[in-house]
């Protein structure tokens, strides 16, 4: 009984469920719009398994959200929700297109540039809250939010300079040079036939390990989630705690600057004027939800979303609306949100069981 | 009498644990009935059940004669039986109204009439003289008062029998006594009370019943009158038990603590600390005597850093310590047990490995060059496990939050006594504990005062005042208003001093 209560008690075994329960009601919203939900799911995991080709897409898809979802799940570790990953990834791909644009140098020097730069801007973005947090008291929720517009509007201000946009037609930028590309050789673009394959999920990989390091294994690590279980108890204990908070929104907003330049480096190559916000940073606090605020799990959450992404986008073959993705994803997470529920469901009727 | 709770063979399983073993509990109606047992024994997994947080495995339980299955607390409030936990249930920005009426709120039409719930409280806490202030937050209010607004809560809601989980832990002596009228005053009224207590003193001062439980067993119920303090002590524990403090003379030596003038306002801007002055020197306990809200509370936030003085000096060993950080403040070598454990002493969800290292994880052999190094975090902490008695004996890596009152408190002293600093401030270090735990802390302290470290003990507990301290300073309206020396101490001139009166010449 005890091992039958081990998995009942475990995140894993809800996030799974909660997986399941979305794809169901996934299905009941398909059948109400007359699309058959087994054809659309034949067709989701065809366009996701479907050919090797198809696997490295999801891969591709997968590469920023896993850094939206480490930034968020940084940020949860140390008691700060930062909903402000999405401004933070655009400042952080703003910033590496101007640089891949605007500067000539080798790749050896220039893809790093790019990626120190995208990591800077996003960790001031991150920090800038923090600091009117700790000095001014104001919620970072709202200022994080806002920050999200300010990035959203000075991306379309920037896409729109001379200097930086795009010589003939089209509302984007120029493309950045090859040597702040992270493509990979010739010869696996060819012989996978994935156009954009990068190595982007490879560095995301390096980063969620470094990430995981840093929370546990470090005294910087330490600090930060001291203070983010109980900041009263850390203060008492001699840590200060405004300090902590900033770094840990700066380090949160890093992550996801570097997101940004991952997405533009190793596949878009180019920003285009926006629209409407992209959700890079809104999908990165699903990625963290799913992933229990683990950053080693963040890889598979984030391979999970990126592939429900691409799979998603063939769904119209089928005459279904690829919206039908974010809706199974939004279940999930309102599932996880709830599995406390079902936890003490389970685990009380666990314990009846045993009278 | 009539029997108003019994409970009959109850049976508590957690997973594999026993909590409860087959314990009876008989309660007539108008009595105080005393429930007694060390921290883990198993007495609020009792009284959770009979108040529907918890169901039993087996056992039945009577409520007024009729057997019943409580199930959840709303239907034990209906059935009149009321609780106030130990760890108080309280929304801290609400105020006390807010607070009490919550739930059963009144209203004129759609609309909140809380000035009337706040008549009915007001009338309440007249007829019963729990003095609140009906409309502070209680993120404001001492702790002594928000424990008065939990049992206000609980007299709002119409209980017949009320569950007072360690109702004293916080009060003065002198609160104690009215809370102790209180509670006579509610049994002739025909109400019965459950106290669940580790202090013989007051199950000998109001209790007519005393049912003792040991390791989720039950041992026995007993008549308090025809019961002496050390039979109860001893059926509790299963050993004898020494109330007294072994403790050799000592001269004091060169003056650590130094305070003089120090000023401070209190939240609502108002002085609170009136030109304080305090030394405590090398070798001895300085215990400091006053009913909470007479600015010991901010003295040690000031000492500790947590709060900023507005005048005055504070030196440590002729350092000047006025105004630090709390960092500052360890550095220059004070060491605290805070009042509020959970708040400030522990981070729960820590592990006891973590939280013995709170202050110190940047230093070597814990952590170098910014890596953790986690088997000398985990192999320290077996060793103080093992020194300070720590249980589970495998509970380094737990979080802090599963262990027992008592065991937190231990691992807080542990680190705090092996800091080793030359001030240690502890503030009612013993709230909450039982007799075996309090017995523990108290021969810790007074162990630090033998290494010739000094100690500075804020207590609302007089009698650890009275046990411990070499001396004794009466703190009254933000100013040192007495001094005792430890051996001369009488309760009855510290009790005058501590409510304003002055000595005796």
């Amino acid at each position: 009984m005890s091992k039958k209560n081990g998995i009942l008690s475990s995140n894993a075994f809800y996030t799974l469920l909660s997986i399941i329960l979305g794809f169901i009601v996934g299905a009941i919203l398909l059948s109400v719009a007359k699309i058959n939900p087994l054809e659309a799911y034949r067709q989701l995991l065809k366009g996701i398994f479907g050919k090797p080709k198809f696997m490295i897409w999801c891969l591709i898809y997968a590469a920023p959200l896993i850094f939206t979802g480490l930034s968020v799940a940084f940020s949860f570790k140390t008691g700060v929700f930062n909903i402000g990953a999405e401004g933070q990834f655009v400042v952080g791909s703003l910033t590496a297109c101007v640089i891949g644009i605007l500067i000539k140098a080798p790749a050896i020097i220039h893809i790093p540039l790019c990626f120190i730069g995208a990591a800077l801007a996003g960790g001031i973005w991150g920090a800038i809250v923090g600091l009117l947090k700790i000095k001014k008291g104001v919620n970072e929720v709202l200022s994080y939010i806002m920050f999200n517009w300010i990035a959203f509007y000075l991306s379309n201000f920037i896409v729109n300079l001379t200097v930086i946009h795009k010589e003939s037609g089209g509302e984007a930028t120029k493309d950045i040079a090859d040597t702040a590309r992270i493509l990979a050789p010739k010869s696996i673009i060819e012989a996978t036939g994935a156009s954009a394959a990068n190595w982007g999920f490879i560095i995301a990989v390096v980063f969620a390990i470094i990430v995981w390091f840093v929370i546990n294994k470090t005294t910087l690590g330490f600090k930060l989630r001291a203070v983010g279980f109980s900041n009263t108890a850390a203060q008492y204990a001699g840590i200060d705690t405004g300090k902590s908070f900033l770094t840990a929104m700066a380090f949160s907003g890093a992550l996801a600057g570097i997101g940004g330049a991952i997405q533009l480096m190793g596949m878009s190559g180019r920003i285009s004027q926006f629209s409407g916000q992209e959700g890079y940073g809104f999908q990165g606090i699903t990625v963290a939800l799913i992933a229990s605020s683990n950053p080693i799990a963040c890889i598979f959450a984030g391979i999970f979303y990126g592939a429900m992404k691409y799979g998603g986008s063939k769904l119209s073959l089928v005459n279904a609306p690829s919206e039908v993705v974010d809706i199974i994803m939004g279940v999930i997470i309102l599932f996880i949100a709830i599995s406390s529920l079902f936890r003490s469901i389970f685990l009380s009727h666990g314990k009846k069981g045993a009278v | 009498m009539d029997t108003a709770v019994e409970m009959q063979n109850i049976v508590k399983k957690f997973g594999d644990f026993v909590a409860n073993d087959g314990i009876n509990l008989t309660v007539k109606k108008g009595e105080v009935h005393a429930i007694l047992g060390e921290n883990g024994a198993g007495k609020s997994t009792l009284m959770n059940i009979l108040y529907g947080l918890y169901h039993p495995t087996s056992g039945k339980i009577f409520i007024d004669g009729k057997e019943t299955v409580i199930g959840t607390p709303q239907r034990a409030i209906d059935l009149g039986i009321g609780m106030v936990h130990q760890h108080f249930m309280l929304i801290p920005p609400f105020t006390v109204t807010e607070n009490i009426a919550l739930g059963m709120e009144d209203t004129k039409g759609l609309v909140l009439d809380l000035k009337k719930s706040r008549e009915k409280i007001v009338e309440l806490s007249k007829k019963y003289g729990l003095a609140v202030d009906p409309d502070a937050k209680i993120e404001d209010i001492s702790v002594g008062m928000q424990q008065r607004v939990e049992i206000l809560k609980v007299l709002y809601r119409g209980a017949k029998t009320l569950i007072l989980d360690e109702p004293t832990a916080s009060l003065t002596p002198q609160e104690i006594l009215e809370l102790i009228d209180i509670i006579k005053s509610l049994t002739k009224d025909g109400k019965s009370v459950i106290l669940i207590t580790h202090k013989l003193k007051e199950i000998k001062a109001c209790a007519d019943s005393c049912t003792i439980i040991r390791h989720g067993k039950y041992i026995n119920t007993v008549d308090v009158k025809t019961t002496s303090e050390s039979e109860l002590a001893a059926m509790m524990v299963g050993r004898d038990v020494s109330f007294s403090v072994e403790k050799e003379k000592r001269e004091p030596g060169e003056v650590v603590l130094c305070v003089k003038d120090l000023c401070a306002k209190d939240y609502r801007k108002a002085d609170i600390l009136k030109s304080l002055c305090l030394d405590v020197r090398r070798g001895e306990i300085v215990g400091i005597a006053g009913v909470d809200g007479n600015g010991q509370s901010e003295l040690v936030e000031i000492l500790t850093g947590l709060k900023k003085a507005e005048s005055g000096s504070v030196t440590i060993l002729g350092k000047d310590a006025f105004n630090v950080t709390p960092r500052q403040s360890f550095d220059m070598g004070i060491t605290s047990i805070p009042e509020d454990r959970q708040k400030h002493g522990l981070v729960l969800d820590f592990s006891v490995a973590e939280n013995l290292i709170l202050q110190n994880f940047e230093n070597e052999p814990f952590s170098k060059n910014g890596i953790l190094n986690e088997k000398n975090i985990e192999s320290h902490a077996n060793k103080l496990i093992e020194k300070f008695d720590i249980r589970p004996k495998d509970s380094a890596k737990k979080a802090a939050k599963t262990l027992s009152g008592g065991n937190q408190q231990k691992v807080i002293i542990a680190r705090e006594v092996t800091n080793d600093s030359d001030l240690l401030i502890a503030v009612n270090p013993t709230r909450g504990l039982d007799v075996g735990a309090i017995e523990f802390v108290h021969r810790y302290l007074v162990e630090q005062r033998n290494k010739n470290k000094a100690v500075l003990l804020v207590s609302f507990e007089l009698d650890e005042i009275m046990n411990l301290s070499d001396r004794i300073e009466v703190i009254f309206g933000g100013q040192i208003t007495g001094e005792v020396m430890g051996e001369d101490a009488d309760e009855k001139e510290l009790g005058l001093l501590m409510a304003g009166g002055k000595k005796d010449e």
